[in-house]
């Protein structure tokens, strides 16, 4: 063969080529150790400091923060019972994340399968999927939220349910595009000269490739679902006491505002991270997933690349 | 020395990639002058549109970088002239087209604003502006121009809008046009009209044209001189009738004994006996457009049958249908003697291992998350019964040896191959059914002509060895020249002449055959300078 | 195009006419509104007069009937709360949230545009990366928290600005300022990453060979291209302020469509809850035909 072609190198495949294109965008790379923190937190918080958290210290009521002379958990100060707030942070964080990520789980799930069915089969199925996305659109989800909330009970579950189903269109929509698209790809059609079942072509041979793009949505959604979660909690409509989110931790701390600061201060903080770091995250894959884009990470992490040759 | 109208010297450019740093050119130089025309000649990935993004300040930075080298225009070197003197510069006295007119306009304004903005970004009042393209748009061609200034490009037809671009090019009246592959994507028919406007409007204006292009028959047709690339390098230079004549340089010999049509063609075969397949009225139409009207074919066991056409003639459409891909509206095609259309879908399963497609670009038609192993082998896992599993290792790499890869390539993926070895790929996929008949849909129209060669004698050899049939679709005579046993000629979905492939060669019957035949351009330049005078002798 | 706009309004209204009925249905079984509306030592009898004057003691699907009978007849009932007809209520709090809708959307539309465009000019650039950055950080700030936070500062600490109420045009700054946040980060996102695919495309470059300035490449060019995709995106984005900005309007007491929905609600103040729901599935619907207009307006081979 003499075929003169430039050869692009083999895909990253291996955990440690991730991890080097991790490191070559240092934003992703502090964003996704954040969200290490996070997650460990959510999985281990309640267990490590969930009695010290719940602690009511009458005296500490509203301390300041940077102080330390009552022990490293009132580092950002005490809310008004005296509860450390850095404690209380960690554990609020299972709540958290396990609703967003209930609800982005669920969502995705459902709605890309829908997507799939109403991209890929010509039938009148479709048109109905669609117009049922359509209508799920069309409604205020907030306002849905909040009938839904006050006339069920507002539990962990409601609330994954109802953010769930006000997420499906995303997914529903976003797959469906994908799927039109890939449909007609040669790569299809080729696989059904072959004889492939419908099962196989979307599932062998659509999905893989759409793939990509719904876990770069997905990871956008997560901070979407987080932000929607919080506001309902500050609503008062979302978790209830005594369970903690940092959406209701914000809440109660409202009316300290002009004593306490830092009562809805660090929780907020605690969210703005976060869905930053998913933000972030979600920017840095689409970059790595893109094979078009993939050189600027790539070059960096070598020594032939020009360490100013773009960034993201 | 004598200034040149345009000089490029020692031009180096590399470019930053996934891969590493890509040398582009290396020391490249060639020169332009007034009312001559050069035609740089490469294949894919050989640079050669590289020094003309560098003389239009084209070329983003990063990635790509100038490593050394001059650009004179008119004597002045324009690598050491700012941002705001090259822009000058672009348009007015060197303009540029490029290949796929329809993705370099741009889409929401309209065309007679396109080209007047050429003319107001250098200077001109908007008045003066909008005369001048309304007179550019009737000089090349363009039917009611006063209406035309108001349409927007996707309103066109291909050729059209590849006119719309040279008008918009010319609005300045440029020393120097550039044109990058300007007919590649246009019909044969078309191309040699959009060629003729080209040379005629050069006769007129004395501008010095350089054209980039990959077909010797385009250099033979309107080259005055010739710069052979290959690998970022210059490896010939000269006039381009004497370099075709005696090239010099191996790579230069193998490029031009690789064009096509030049061959023996096969004698006429017996056509008695069952055919293998047999199509009768098939017809297609989508919404208003009558895609097929009613179209009768045969293949014989062992025959490799051509359907050449142009745009729209039908010729895909045919092929999907026959495949079943695109159900057709009408007729019946009849595999061995049964209908497929009326075949039940258990049994048609069961047919599809007969009937296989190579598609025209592989880098569409293998899936990218695949490896080759698991291509190749996705037809035992759809067709179980063809081979245990036991042994798919083992056929997966006599596979690959006889399409010419070597069998440790399983493992890696379609991107990691070029595109000539990707088609081998996609070949061997359709081997792995062990098929009767292959439809190859334009299998070979996206690949280099030194590639296009090997593929064609891989498709020969496959057929000798297995006595496969080949339904081969095609935009172009010559390459089906040296391929095919029998040529069908399509026009606006129906086929106009059929018949041995020699007899359609030496005397084709209906006019439109001899159209396709003489827009076809011979490689060699005297064989165009020869037919050109012929037509002028016609048309005088 | 008209009956492009009759199907369309087909489909909302169908829509609509099935979220009233889910909303109808859903509020009435929150609970009996009596005991919010009459102080607690009210007599059995006054109780039992307020349910029959307001029709609470008919079945549900009675009290449906004569609401859809009133709305044939084009009354929208009256508010519980306020004794005035429900729709006067509505279209008051809606005409304060649509100008918040237009100031705060005129003022994100054209920031996140002129800065986002400059951003993708120069991928990787120290602006581009900065811009990148804090829009990445508007994006992912929850407004409540923003608002509180601006309270603190701006209200509180140093006084410039009143923390709450309508009146004067200063009560306006901080409500727009904190609503202009995530859309402002969000669009500025699609802006850049729609300008940078439309700069290396190919017309771009027929430009560039044109010799055509830089100026009028980005704006000229670029962003008539690019702004299709980003249009959708204001759209939502303005569609989900119209829809009841209910966070900012609770906070900052601002007598808006949200706020008043969400009181509605917690108050089970049912014909103005409906009535808001109507209202905004229109403007909202209206708004929609605005966007497919503009689409239709930017690309030439978009018909209807």
């Amino acid at each position: 063969m003499t075929d003169t072609k430039i050869r692009a190198t083999p895909k990253p495949r291996s955990p440690l080529a991730w991890a080097a294109m991790l490191w070559a965008d240092k934003l992703a790379f502090f964003a996704a150790l954040f969200l290490l923190l996070a997650l460990l937190s959510a999985l281990l918080g309640p267990w490590l400091l969930g009695d010290l958290a719940t602690k009511q210290n009458l005296r500490g009521r509203n301390a300041p923060p940077f102080d330390v002379t009552r022990g490293w958990a009132y580092v950002l100060g005490a809310d008004a019972l005296g509860r450390p707030l850095l404690a209380r942070i960690v554990v609020a964080a299972q709540n958290t994340l396990m609703v967003a990520a209930g609800a982005v789980l669920g969502s995705a799930i459902i709605g890309s399968a829908l997507g799939l069915v109403a991209g890929y089969s010509r039938r009148r199925a479709a048109q109905w999927i669609m117009r049922l996305g359509d209508v799920i659109m069309s409604f205020p989800s907030l306002l849905l939220a909040v009938i839904v909330l006050y006339m069920l009970e507002p539990s962990v579950a409601n609330i994954v349910l109802v953010l769930a189903i006000t997420r499906i269109p995303v997914y529903l929509r976003t797959t469906r595009a994908e799927v039109l698209e890939i449909r007609e790809r040669m790569f299809v059609q080729a696989a059904r000269v072959m004889g492939a079942s419908d099962r196989r072509i979307v599932f062998r041979h659509i999905l893989p490739v759409a793939l990509p793009t719904l876990v770069t949505i997905a990871t956008l959604d997560f901070a979407f679902v987080m932000l929607a979660e919080s506001s309902l909690s500050f609503l008062g409509i979302g978790i209830q006491p005594p369970e903690i989110t940092w959406g209701l931790m914000v809440a109660q701390g409202r009316q300290y505002l002009t004593t306490a600061w830092w009562l809805s201060f660090w929780p907020g903080l605690a969210i703005i991270l976060t869905t930053l770091s998913l933000n972030l995250l979600s920017n840095w894959l689409r970059i790595v997933l893109d094979p078009a884009q993939r050189w600027r990470l790539e070059m960096k992490g070598r020594k032939n690349g020009r360490p100013s040759a773009g960034s993201l | 020395m004598a200034d040149h109208l345009l000089e490029v010297c020692n031009l180096s450019v590399e470019f930053h990639t996934a891969a590493g740093t890509v040398r582009a050119v290396q020391n490249v130089s060639w020169h332009l002058d007034r009312g001559e025309t050069l035609a740089i000649l490469g294949e894919s990935g050989s640079g050669k549109s590289v020094s003309a993004s560098a003389v239009m300040n084209l070329i983003d930075m990063p990635p790509g970088r100038i490593t050394g080298g001059r650009i004179l225009l008119n004597g002045r070197d324009m690598l050491a002239m700012t941002a705001e003197q090259r822009r000058r510069i672009n348009g007015c006295t060197i303009a540029m087209i490029f290949q796929d007119p329809l993705a370099h306009l741009n889409p929401v304004y309209s065309v007679g604003w396109q080209i007047a903005e050429m003319v107001t970004t250098h200077g001109g009042t908007r008045d003066t502006a909008q005369a001048r393209a309304r007179d550019l748009l009737a000089r090349v061609g363009i039917p009611d121009p006063e209406a035309a200034m108001r349409k927007y490009p996707h309103q066109f037809s291909g050729g059209q809008r590849q006119r719309l671009m040279i008008a918009m090019a010319l609005a300045c009246k440029p020393d120097i046009l550039i044109a990058d592959e300007p007919t590649t994507a246009l019909d044969v028919t078309v191309q040699a009209q959009v060629l003729d406007l080209l040379q005629e409007l050069q006769a007129e204006t004395g501008m010095g044209l350089l054209l980039i292009t990959h077909d010797l028959g385009v250099v033979a047709e309107i080259a005055d001189r010739v710069v052979v690339m290959n690998g970022g390098q210059i490896v010939e230079t000269g006039d381009a009738a004497e370099v075709y004549r005696d090239p010099k340089h191996p790579y230069t010999r193998k490029l031009i004994d690789a064009a096509p049509g030049k061959g023996a063609m096969p004698d006429e075969r017996d056509r008695t006996g069952q055919p293998l397949l047999r199509a009768e009225g098939l017809t297609k139409t989508y919404g208003a457009f009558r895609a097929l009207k009613g179209v009768d074919l045969t293949i014989m066991p062992g025959e490799t049958v051509a359907v050449v056409g142009e745009s729209g003639s039908g010729k895909s459409t045919l092929a999907r249908a026959i495949l079943r891909l695109d159900d057709p509206d009408g007729g019946r095609i009849l595999y061995r003697g049964e209908d497929l259309m009326a075949m039940a879908p258990r049994r048609l399963f069961g047919l599809r291992r007969d009937l296989q497609m190579v598609f025209q670009d592989p880098t569409q038609s293998l899936n990218p998350r695949m490896t080759v192993f698991q291509l190749i082998s996705e037809a035992w896992v759809i067709h179980s019964d063809i081979l245990p599993r036991a042994r798919w290792r083992d056929r997966v790499a006599e596979l690959l040896v006889k399409v010419g890869l070597s069998p440790d390539m399983a493992a890696r993926y379609p991107h990691q191959f070029s595109g000539g070895q990707r088609q081998r790929i996609a070949i061997a996929r359709a081997l792995a059914m062990e098929p009767k008949l292959i439809v190859c849909d334009e299998a070979v129209s996206a690949l280099d002509v030194s590639i296009q060669a090997q593929v064609i004698a891989l498709l020969d050899g496959l057929r000798r060895e297995f006595g496969l049939s080949y339904l081969f679709i095609a935009h172009d005579l010559p390459v089906v020249r040296d391929f095919a046993d029998r040529v069908i000629v399509m026009k606006a979905g129906e086929i106009v002449e059929e018949g041995p492939v020699r007899r359609m060669f030496e005397s084709p019957r209906h006019p439109y055959t001899r159209a396709l035949l003489s827009a076809s351009l011979d490689p060699d330049p005297a064989v165009q300078a020869a037919r050109r005078a012929a037509r002028h002798l016609e048309t005088a | 195009m008209t009956s492009f706009i009759g199907k369309r309004a087909l489909a909302s209204g169908i829509s609509l006419i099935g979220l009233v009925i889910l909303v109808f249905f859903l509020s009435r079984l929150t609970g009996d509104p009596t005991n919010l509306y009459l102080p607690l030592d009210a007599s059995i009898e006054a109780r039992e007069q307020f349910r029959d004057m307001n029709g609470f003691n008919d079945p549900l699907i009675v009290q449906f009937g004569r609401y859809v009978a009133d709305l044939v007849r084009g009354d929208f009932g009256q508010s519980l709360q306020q004794a005035r007809p429900a729709m006067e209520v509505v279209l008051q709090a809606f005409a304060w949230t649509l100008w918040l809708a237009v100031i705060t959307m005129t003022c994100v539309t054209v920031a996140a545009i002129v800065i986002g465009s400059l951003a993708a000019f120069r991928v990787g650039g120290i602006f581009d990366r900065l811009a990148t950055f804090f829009s990445l950080v508007g994006a992912s700030a929850p407004d409540f928290w923003l608002a509180i936070v601006a309270i603190v500062i701006f209200a509180v600490n140093l006084q410039w600005l009143p923390t709450s109420g309508t009146g004067t045009p200063w009560h306006w700054v901080l409500p727009v300022a904190v609503l202009f946040i995530r859309p402002f980060g969000l669009i500025l996102q699609v802006v850049r990453g729609s300008m940078i695919s439309v700069l290396s495309s190919a017309y771009v470059k027929t430009a560039r060979a044109k010799g055509v300035r830089t100026r009028p490449i980005i704006f000229v060019h670029g962003l008539r291209n690019a702004m299709l995709p980003v249009i959708t995106v204001i759209g939502d984005q303005a569609a989900a302020i119209l829809n009841g900005a209910v966070v900012i309007e609770t906070i900052f007491g601002f007598p808006g469509i949200g706020k008043l929905m969400i009181d509605s609600i917690l108050l089970r103040d049912f014909s103005v809850v409906l009535a808001s729901i109507m209202v905004s599935a229109l403007a909202i619907f209206i708004m929609n035909m605005l966007i497919d207009i503009a689409y239709a307006m930017l690309d030439p081979r978009i018909r209807y």
